[in-house]
């Protein structure tokens, strides 16, 4: 057969290899690449789960004897193992909202990478679900890492604390959703610190350090409702083994939130790189 | 997946908008193919708009638009399956080096890990990078960037590839290794897609153009066509040492088909160059500099618009 | 006509810049203390001093928790805020914006252009930790008028952090290694060093490696400090300690903008 121009085709006009891969094969290449620049960079993902358990050394063991035992649902718990559990949900926190703001932000705004994405097979669903997909395999990887320290302290208290690491995958994806869905809005370097003035609050107040019994009603009324209050309750419950049903509604606020998130996330980053 | 007989693209009525803005304003092209098709314009004209809807990139407003045989509005992805891009800045992934751009950028077709391995050796070979394969995308030069890109956007041996203002910003010898490098693509029977404000490159590349300024096209045809269409065969040129150019354009329309004055210059238009030149020399001028030279699709573009091509 | 200094014609630069986002930077330098201190002082403190009084072994001084903890969280602040300016914006002004090679272009030196940036990054501190002495005297967390001299204790720890880090940063390509510096340096001086608890409570290997390091003599005179004790001896070994290394890192520092800036 012959073009325009009585250029001979020949094979190329034989159906050749072009084809669109499921969703989530298409995402998994998303977080494949990131796994090329992290094989290089991969200091910044060892040292990162450093910061927890630096916590918990430093604030669980060091302050353990200052502060004595705590009560908790019906227990009696040592300072470090009450503390352990909000360490660990804060490290699914940190370890995804870091390539969900930051990270989301050069790659959107300041090196324009998913110009390029965006020109192949991959929509821009496929592009959020696989940055939120290598964000909360982050985070996951940072609690299953600090759940073996922990562990090796002897600080869990049943085999429960497996479920820990599920749960921890549920307060990544909620953050790393949240994380994306805020990165959408920020239009300069400056914004990015309105990430640091947000987590600064969760971390401190969500009953990691102390019970939110210590507040007057009406702040304890809001902080029930963050996200890392829920982790930080769900994931004690976990850790030290004391479950009850009253966890589930914690699992379930988290996924919702993600979803929620995420689902905003994707229409605004498609109204920014597909209009 | 479509007639392989028919047109790769076909576009009616494509328009355009950003709010009220619109970029896009009705425009009709079909591209053939295997050719060279080029969207001549100054920056402003649409061209980068269009293209984004051709690369399935950015949707269609209004009017038909169809590649490869699809509708972009149904089938972006298979459709972005089978096409190249070259975007105006590169758009390379500044965190990963050379190889690893092709590689990763290849997998987002979902070819399978060896096929990739072997193309993206075979194009780097190809785009002359084959020593930088290790390299950060950061110490390439422009023009190294610019091959990368080209490589990067054949990994999925697309049958159709755009390009957005392919040597914009390069040195004159980085524009002529690029431009070999499309010239390599066309023998292999590629249709190439090109945008550009630079009327040699059209000139060069392009079997056929369409000539777009604000949003609409102005002009369709091969270059040769479009010169010898709207401009005459010969132009010439004269510069004055002093005394006001558009005098001396007052005092030659009279005399010629067509005059055009520019801030340090006049153009004359006509059949015959030497005629013209004698003409003006008869008029007594004492002129600085007087050349003849051929009619291009810069004179082209100013006979339609008013306008030069390049601001 | 009295021409400037040139290093005060690098300092006004940053200043300059700084002076239209301060706003923003005004709120969080309030928020953040009051954050740390109701967190850490009340919340947290609340509990501390429930137990000891309840008969537990003393080991805050016989001072409540806030009043322990607040100078140590001041002094941890200026370093922190050092910390974050003197790696990531020294990169971007050597590497992305090249900031330093503008200001080199004009009769600016590289020694002055290193000073203007650390007299900014000394301005940061006192004004994190002049925030931070506000905020804790709001709270009650402050005992003595000696207490104004956090402020210039808080310069001092800046400094001992800025300038060996802008001496590092000088020497990176990428910003790889601030993170790891931070996470495996920063994170632990602040935990460690005295802010939280006492490093009597280290065992003794890690409490001798404590004393070796700024934070601990930063937060040792701050909290001297707030709590009136600045005429103990153990004062002047402290800014002895802190002088030095500023003295050191800067020494060090040159070198390695010198070797960066002007090879």
């Amino acid at each position: 057969m012959s073009t325009a121009n009585g250029l001979e085709h020949g094979a190329r006009a034989v159906t050749p290899g072009w084809r669109v891969a499921p969703w989530p094969r298409r995402a998994s290449h998303v977080v494949a690449r990131n796994l090329v620049v992290y094989r290089r960079a991969w200091p910044v993902l060892v040292t990162g789960f450093a910061e927890p358990v630096f916590y918990l050394l430093g604030i669980g063991l060091g302050l353990g004897g200052l502060v004595g035992r705590l009560a908790f649902a019906g227990h009696e718990l040592t300072y470090a193992r009450f503390v352990a559990p909000g360490m660990l949900a804060s490290a699914a926190m940190n370890g995804a909202i870091l390539d969900s703001t930051y990270n989301l932000f050069f790659k959107l705004k300041v090196e324009k990478t998913y110009e390029a994405v965006l020109a192949t097979p991959l929509s821009v669903p496929d592009v959020a679900l696989g940055e939120l997909g290598w964000a909360v395999m982050r985070g996951a990887a940072y609690s299953a890492a600090f759940l073996a320290v922990a562990a090796a302290m002897g600080l869990v208290g049943s085999a429960w604390a497996l479920m820990c690491v599920p749960a921890a995958t549920l307060v990544s994806f909620a953050f790393g959703a949240v994380g994306m869905l805020a990165t959408s809005f920020m239009r300069s370097w400056q914004d990015l610190d309105s990430v640091t003035l947000a987590l600064v609050p969760l971390f401190l107040f969500s009953g990691t350090f102390y019970p939110v019994g210590v507040y007057p009603s009406w702040l304890a009324t809001i902080v029930g409702w963050t996200p890392l209050y829920q982790g930080v309750v769900l994931e004690r419950g976990l850790q030290t083994g004391f479950v009850s049903l009253a966890l589930v509604p914690r699992a379930a606020y988290l996924a919702a939130l993600g979803a929620l998130a995420l689902g905003l996330a994707t229409r605004r980053l498609r109204s920014f790189l597909a209009s | 997946m479509g007639d392989p007989a028919g047109p790769i693209v076909s576009a009616r009525g494509l328009t355009k908008r950003f709010g009220t803005f619109t970029a896009v304003d009705g425009v009709d092209f079909t591209i053939g193919r295997g050719e060279v098709f080029g969207f001549l314009g100054p920056n402003g004209a649409g061209k980068t708009s269009t293209m984004r809807m051709l690369a399935c990139m950015s949707p269609v407003s209004g009017g038909r638009l169809e590649v490869r045989g699809l509708d972009p509005a149904r089938h972006g992805p298979s459709i972005r399956a089978g096409i190249g891009v070259v975007h105006q800045h590169d758009a390379l992934d500044m965190e990963l080096t050379v190889l690893d751009n092709l590689l990763v950028y290849g997998r987002y077709f979902d070819i399978s890990r060896r096929v990739v391995r072997a193309r993206a050796h075979e194009l780097l070979e190809f785009a002359q990078l084959g020593p930088r394969a290790g390299s950060r995308v950061e110490d390439l030069s422009g023009g190294m960037r610019r091959r990368l890109a080209i490589a990067r956007a054949l990994i999925s041996d697309p049958e159709l590839v755009i390009l957005d203002e392919p040597t914009t910003g390069l040195d004159p010898q980085a524009r002529h290794l690029v431009w070999e490098r499309l010239y390599e693509l066309r023998r292999r029977g590629v249709t190439l897609v090109i945008t550009t404000h630079y009327m040699d490159e059209a000139e060069q590349l392009c079997d056929r153009l369409v000539v777009m300024d604000g949003g609409r096209i102005v002009a369709e045809g091969s270059p040769r066509a479009l010169v010898e269409r709207h401009v005459g065969r010969e132009v010439v040129e004269v510069r004055l040492a002093h005394g006001s150019h558009g005098e001396l354009a007052a005092r030659l329309r009279p005399c010629f088909d067509r005059v055009e004055v520019l801030a340090d210059r006049v153009w004359c238009y006509g059949e015959d160059g030497e005629a013209m030149l004698a003409t003006i020399h008869a008029q007594g001028y004492a002129t600085e500099s007087a050349l003849v030279r051929r009619g291009s699709l810069e004179d082209v573009f100013l006979q339609l618009t008013g306008r030069s091509l390049v601001e | 006509m009295i021409r400037r200094p040139l290093w005060v014609r690098a300092f006004g630069s940053w200043t300059f810049r700084y002076a239209r986002t301060w706003r923003g930077s005004l709120a969080t330098g309030f928020a953040l203390p009051v954050l740390y201190l109701a967190a850490i002082g009340v919340g947290l403190g609340g509990l501390v001093d429930r137990h000891v009084t309840g008969g537990g072994p003393s080991s805050i001084s016989g001072i409540g928790y806030l009043s322990f903890v607040a100078p140590g969280l001041l002094a941890g602040s200026a370093m922190q805020i050092a910390t974050s300016e003197a790696t990531f914006p020294v990169m971007a002004a050597l590497k992305w914006e090249r900031r330093y090679d503008a200001m080199l272009a004009t009769p600016l030196r590289v020694c002055d252009v290193l000073a203007g940036h650390l007299g900014y990054i000394a301005m940061r501190s006192g004004a994190t930790s002049a925030a931070f002495l506000l905020v804790a005297t709001a709270f009650g967390a402050v005992h003595s008028p000696e207490a104004a001299l956090a402020l210039p204790v808080g310069i001092l720890v800046g400094l001992a952090f800025a300038t060996p880090l802008a001496a590092y940063a000088a020497t990176q390509q990428n910003a790889v290694g601030f993170n790891v510096v931070n996470r495996l340096v920063v994170v632990p001086l602040f935990l460690f060093s005295g802010s939280f608890f006492p490093i009597t409570r280290l065992p003794g290997a890690l409490r001798l490696v404590a004393q070796f390091t700024p934070l601990y003599h930063g937060v040792a005179l701050a909290r001297a400090a707030t709590l009136g004790r600045l005429a103990a001896p153990s004062t002047a070994g402290h800014l002895a300690y802190l002088v030095a290394l500023v003295a050191c890192a800067s020494v060090v520092a040159g070198r390695t903008y010198r070797h960066r800036l002007a090879p």
